[in-house]
């Protein structure tokens, strides 16, 4: 089987401990959570670390806690355990929905929130072995010097692939980051930068903390949707991701809106909803935001061989998205 | 019927138990003491010349043992002998991405690894050939007489222009057949170990190991009888490890160099290098019939892409033709096939090798007949249903064929004549049918010894054991033994040992390939057995019936062995002359044809192009289930494989300039195997009409009921969307595009 290269493996039990181990070792270190993402990059040898620092055995990252206007949810926490859980269930249905559609059972009792946010890029000539990228001839992101999917040496391209970070960015999501030298706390959407060599603004000494989900609005109605283009229906990463989120009244009269695609590229995309501030939340209303969405969309052969019919598949998921968020409505009914 | 555990019960494995709990022993789970890990340096070139290779750095790294190359064994072997063309390391000129340069033992894996990437190769790039027929001055394979051709075959039986001409309704189309493999979840593993007394040990995830054993005298240019060649228990094959693979090679090699034992283990990716798979092949098809419905004629021009080695290609040439001459019969036929060398990873036999692709062809061309004359397709079966006893259109003698009895179990479990072309637009059923031998009836390698014998041994405990060199690659022949040792014996199934595929210990079978075991073993078994219970029932006078207690029958065993010494006996299986009297008409003859039929009900995504397969009912005819679990278990396992190969697994090449030749994605997150939420529910159905030349009337269950799955999905979606596919794998984006193509038309 693949081996992995050797490393001095950390098993920090604080959170001082932790950002002491980053702050010294810096870059030479690397993160571990449920090591589903890091483990197959390290054996794919796409990173060269000196040092992992395995968080398992760190207390105060894991958990969900509620607040009166947010729920807090630590770095550690598993994708399995927010799919299921009952207060995420109440108050951001469409995450535990997005959660739910990561990988497979056993990979998301593994992997955390913190490991799914901070996921990297992915791209066909990239996520390969060492022997297979070395027969290609290496590419822009590792080893090389061009991006086989622009055939150009400017721009990486790999894609943002972690589905929870679609809804999240929808539901206006923020992220505590921190260091030895202090906290800082950042829009979720901020957190990322349109990089596919790295797609994130954290620092080497830094270490993604816990993410903090605003509730909803007592006056309005949230409607969450969610809808993952993928080949199988699990194991696979997304081919693309929509999130949505719909803040309506009574009436359905849509008082504010997100919509969040990834996959398509190195940050995830927020498609402009301000227009539809007014506006009616119905079939014609979701059909213009579909062929709103289409015409802002151009998938490139990163992580999908046919970006033509991936685009036509703009149009059928946002669609999608839209009507499991109108679903949620009756489900409430 | 004498035992709780004869043949016909619904009973357990004799290994299950030890599989469930983790006891098993696979060829990865041997530890040999002072053992090096081999690593091999595969090329990074399509085709090219090897101009040198440097192993000094690597050599210098401490804790690599030694290192191997081409040179060091440049002898070419090959399964089939009449095209042996490849080196365990090559020799002068790589051939595929992926190709074996050299090798490396070290202390562990990861130094081995070290040790690769210290090896230095220089290459010149020579044109490569990536298609069937493209760049014919670039020799992928000095064996290729003309041009890249691996094999051509062409026969004709009958006036097949003329009955085209003759008939009343003529489709004509061309088929593509995508690139598929087996992925075994146990990658190929090989231990060698050679002794100080000159004896060479291979233990190997194989399913052959008598081949392996002649190809190692061969390669290693070592005495026969000084190899041993041991397969433990082997997870998943499917025709993916059924002739010698490099790693069996390198890690005897190693060892002889080293003087201590070797083993490697591939990684996924160079399971997918080994391939083996499914041929592409690119079919033409033109088929006619009267107006009654009766089929005159078919006609094809098959073109295979073989990869960069023979393999099994000459046989699959043959068989892309060979074999598709029932369930459904034609008055007149003719093919065309050639398989070309590419610079890929060779293509060999996958579960219904050769005949799974034309198998496609010709099902969907019986499904747009029928429905061009009115008729419905089952109908149209039933009335050209090759007869029992009869022999086909290109000489095959075929015994028993329950195609009828097939066909009807579906339709009636579908409840088929209710539903068909009932259900709406974007959903619908689809019906096919299929015919595979159970062995054939010529070895690989010429020669007049049985293909299969089995040893017996009595115990004076009243324990049995049987010897047999069979190749149990999880379809259960191991206990397949076992059941009739306990039909023929009366014991119990806790009284069965069952020693198999150790060339020391057991007796030659040629392995597990052609759907041939249960067949071939079990006449040997039953042969042998029966030889004992005949010993025993003249010394005790009393025959071996059910009132016989444990006790009656160890005391009946012991004056067997005091009336004729020790309890042995011996079966074999030989098989008689059939076939065609022509050249090539003895290649898909077989002792006994199973036959097959599929229905399926398949769901079509319209915007998107996904297709859902909501539910497959199969019938499969094996002559008599030994133990009904394991043919279902076979039938359902079939089913799911070629439902797999309809919209999912792909082995994608770049053509792209990057990427020329390069296998997209080489693992289990790009090769995308169906997971059980992909897998739609499968009713598998025996029907047994029992053929006079298996044991028990027994006949084949692990190939067969594959064929079948993928043109009963093509033809379900077009009674549900009324688009009709051609090229496999039938893609999201395919789909799509063909349902907008469709409402162009309109």
């Amino acid at each position: 089987m693949l081996r992995m290269q050797p490393f001095t493996a950390h098993y920090p039990t604080t959170l001082d401990d932790v950002t002491a181990l980053l702050d010294a070792h810096g870059a030479s270190a690397m993160i571990c959570a449920g090591g589903t993402d890091v483990v197959p990059n390290l054996k794919h040898e796409l990173f060269a670390p000196e040092h992992v620092i395995h968080l398992a055995h760190v207390h105060g990252l894991h958990g969900i806690t509620e607040h009166s206007d947010k729920i807090t949810i630590g770095s550690t926490t598993t994708i399995d355990a927010i799919a299921s859980n009952n207060l995420l269930q109440t108050h951001a249905p469409g995450l535990c929905d997005a959660a739910s559609h990561v990988a497979g059972p056993q990979l998301r009792r593994m992997g955390t929130l913190g490991g799914n946010l901070c996921l990297d890029t992915r791209c066909l000539y990239y996520n390969q072995t060492y022997f297979w990228r070395e027969a290609l001839g290496f590419c822009l992101k590792k080893d090389g010097t061009t991006c086989h999917v622009t055939q150009t040496g400017k721009r990486c391209v790999a894609a943002s692939s972690n589905d929870t970070a679609t809804m999240l960015i929808c539901l206006d999501a923020k992220v505590d980051l921190v260091a030895k030298s202090g906290l800082r706390t950042l829009s979720l959407i901020d957190f990322y930068k349109a990089d596919g060599m790295k797609n994130n603004v954290l620092s080497p000494g830094e270490l993604l903390l816990r993410v903090h989900v605003p509730k909803a609005d007592s006056t309005i109605k949230r409607l969450e949707g969610f809808a993952k283009l993928r080949h199988r229906s699990s194991i696979d990463y997304p081919m693309l991701s929509v999130g949505v989120r719909f803040d309506v009244d009574d009436d359905l009269q849509i008082k504010n809106a997100r919509a969040t695609l990834n996959a398509l590229a190195a940050k995830p995309k927020v498609i402009q909803t301000d227009w539809l501030t007014g506006i009616r939340l119905d079939e014609a209303t979701i059909n213009q935001l579909a062929d709103y969405t289409y015409a802002r969309c151009t998938p490139l052969t990163n992580i999908c061989d046919d970006p033509d019919w991936r685009k036509e598949m703009v149009r059928v998921y946002m669609k999608r998205a839209c009507q499991n968020a109108l679903a949620r409505l009756e489900a409430r009914a | 019927m004498t035992s709780e555990h004869g043949v016909g019960k619904r009973q357990r494995k004799i290994d299950g138990l030890d599989k469930a709990t983790g006891r098993t022993q696979y060829a990865d789970d041997i530890a040999l003491p002072g053992m090096l890990h081999a690593k091999i340096k595969r090329s990074t070139r399509a085709h090219a010349h090897i101009l040198s290779i440097d192993c000094t750095k690597a050599l210098a790294i401490p804790g690599v043992y030694a290192v191997v190359t081409g040179e060091e064994m440049p002898v070419k072997y090959g399964v089939i002998p009449w095209t042996k063309d490849e080196y365990p390391l090559c020799v002068s000129k790589v051939r595929y991405i992926g190709d074996a340069v050299a090798a490396v033992a070290a202390i562990d894996e990861e130094t081995a690894n070290q040790a690769l990437k210290a090896i230095h190769v220089v290459y010149e790039d020579l044109p490569a050939v990536f298609n069937p027929g493209e760049n014919p001055d670039s020799k992928v394979n000095e064996k290729a007489k003309v041009d890249n051709i691996t094999k051509h075959v062409a026969l004709t039986f009958g006036d097949v222009d003329q009955a085209l001409q003759d008939s009343d309704v003529v489709v004509d189309n061309t088929f593509v057949f995508s690139n598929t493999t087996h992925t075994p979840i146990e990658p190929h593993c090989a231990i060698g170990d050679y002794n100080a007394r000159g004896m060479l040990t291979v233990t190997s995830s194989t399913q052959v190991p008598h081949y392996l054993h002649r190809a190692l005298a061969e390669v290693l240019e070592l005495p026969e009888n000084h190899i041993r060649v041991i397969q433990p228990a082997v997870g998943g094959a499917f025709g993916g490890k059924s002739e010698p693979f490099d790693l069996e090679f390198i890690v005897a090699k190693l060892s002889m160099k080293t003087g201590r034992p070797v083993k490697c283990l591939y990684t996924r990716e160079e399971v997918f290098y080994a391939h083996r798979g499914r041929h592409p092949m690119r079919m033409h098809f033109r088929c006619g019939a009267s107006k009654d419905g009766r089929i005159k004629a078919v006609k094809s021009k098959i073109d295979i892409d073989g990869g960069a080695y023979a393999s099994f290609g000459m046989i699959t040439a043959f068989y892309a033709g060979q074999l598709l001459t029932g369930p459904v019969g034609f008055d007149s036929y003719a093919f065309d096939a050639t398989r070309y060398y590419t610079n890929k990873p060779a293509c060999g036999p996958k579960r219904g090798h050769g005949s799974v692709q034309p198998r496609f062809a010709l099902e969907v061309h019986l499904d747009m007949i029928a429905e061009k004359l009115g008729l419905d397709p089952i109908e149209l079966r039933k009335r050209n249903a090759v007869p029992e006893g009869s022999v086909t259109v290109n000489g095959m003698q075929v015994g028993s064929l329950g195609l009828a009895e097939c066909l009807d179990a579906v339709a009636n479990a579908s409840e088929w004549y209710a539903r068909k072309g009932k259900l709406g637009f974007g959903r619908g059923l689809g019906v096919a049918s299929s015919m595979y031998i159970s062995g054939t009836n010529y070895p690989v390698y010429p020669n007049e010894m049985p293909q299969c014998a089995v040893q017996v041994k009595v115990d004076r405990s009243g324990r049995v054991t049987l010897f047999c060199g069979a190749s149990d690659i999880g379809q259960g022949s191991n206990s397949v033994l076992a059941y009739i040792a306990c039909e023929e014996l009366g014991v119990e199934l806790d009284d069965v040992c069952v020693v198999t595929s150790d060339t020391d210990l057991t007796p030659v079978d040629l392995g597990a390939y052609s759907s041939r075991v249960t067949l071939m073993m079990g006449i040997a078994a039953k042969e042998a057995c029966r030889e004992i219970r005949m010993k025993v029932e003249v010394a005790s006078e009393i025959p071996l019936g059910p009132p016989f207690s444990k006790g009656e029958r160890q005391q009946a065993f012991r004056a067997a062995e005091a009336k004729f010494g020790a309890l042995c006996a011996t079966g074999n299986y030989r098989t008689t002359p059939r076939g065609g009297d022509y050249k090539g008409g003895t290649i898909g003859a077989s002792p006994a044809y199973s036959c097959t039929a599929h229905i399926a009900d398949v769901s079509v995504d319209i915007d998107t192009g996904f297709i859902k397969v909501n539910k497959i009912w199969v019938a499969h005819d094996c002559g008599k289930a030994i133990n009904p679990i394991l043919a279902e278990g076979q039938i359902e396992g079939s089913t799911y494989m070629g439902a797999a190969e309809v919209n999912l697994e792909e082995m994608v090449y770049g053509d792209d300039e990057v990427r020329r030749g390069m296998l997209v994605g080489p693992s289990l997150l790009d090769y995308r195997i169906p997971t059980s939420m992909d897998t739609p529910p499968i009713q598998a159905m025996i029907v047994e009409k029992p053929d006079d030349n298996g044991p028990y009337g027994a006949k084949e269950a692990g190939e067969g009921p594959l064929h079948s799955t993928i043109p009963a999905i093509a033809n379900a979606i077009y009674d549900a969307v009324g688009i009709r596919l051609f090229e496999l794998p039938f893609s999201p984006n395919k789909v799509l595009r063909a349902l907008q193509e469709k409402e162009r038309a309109h």
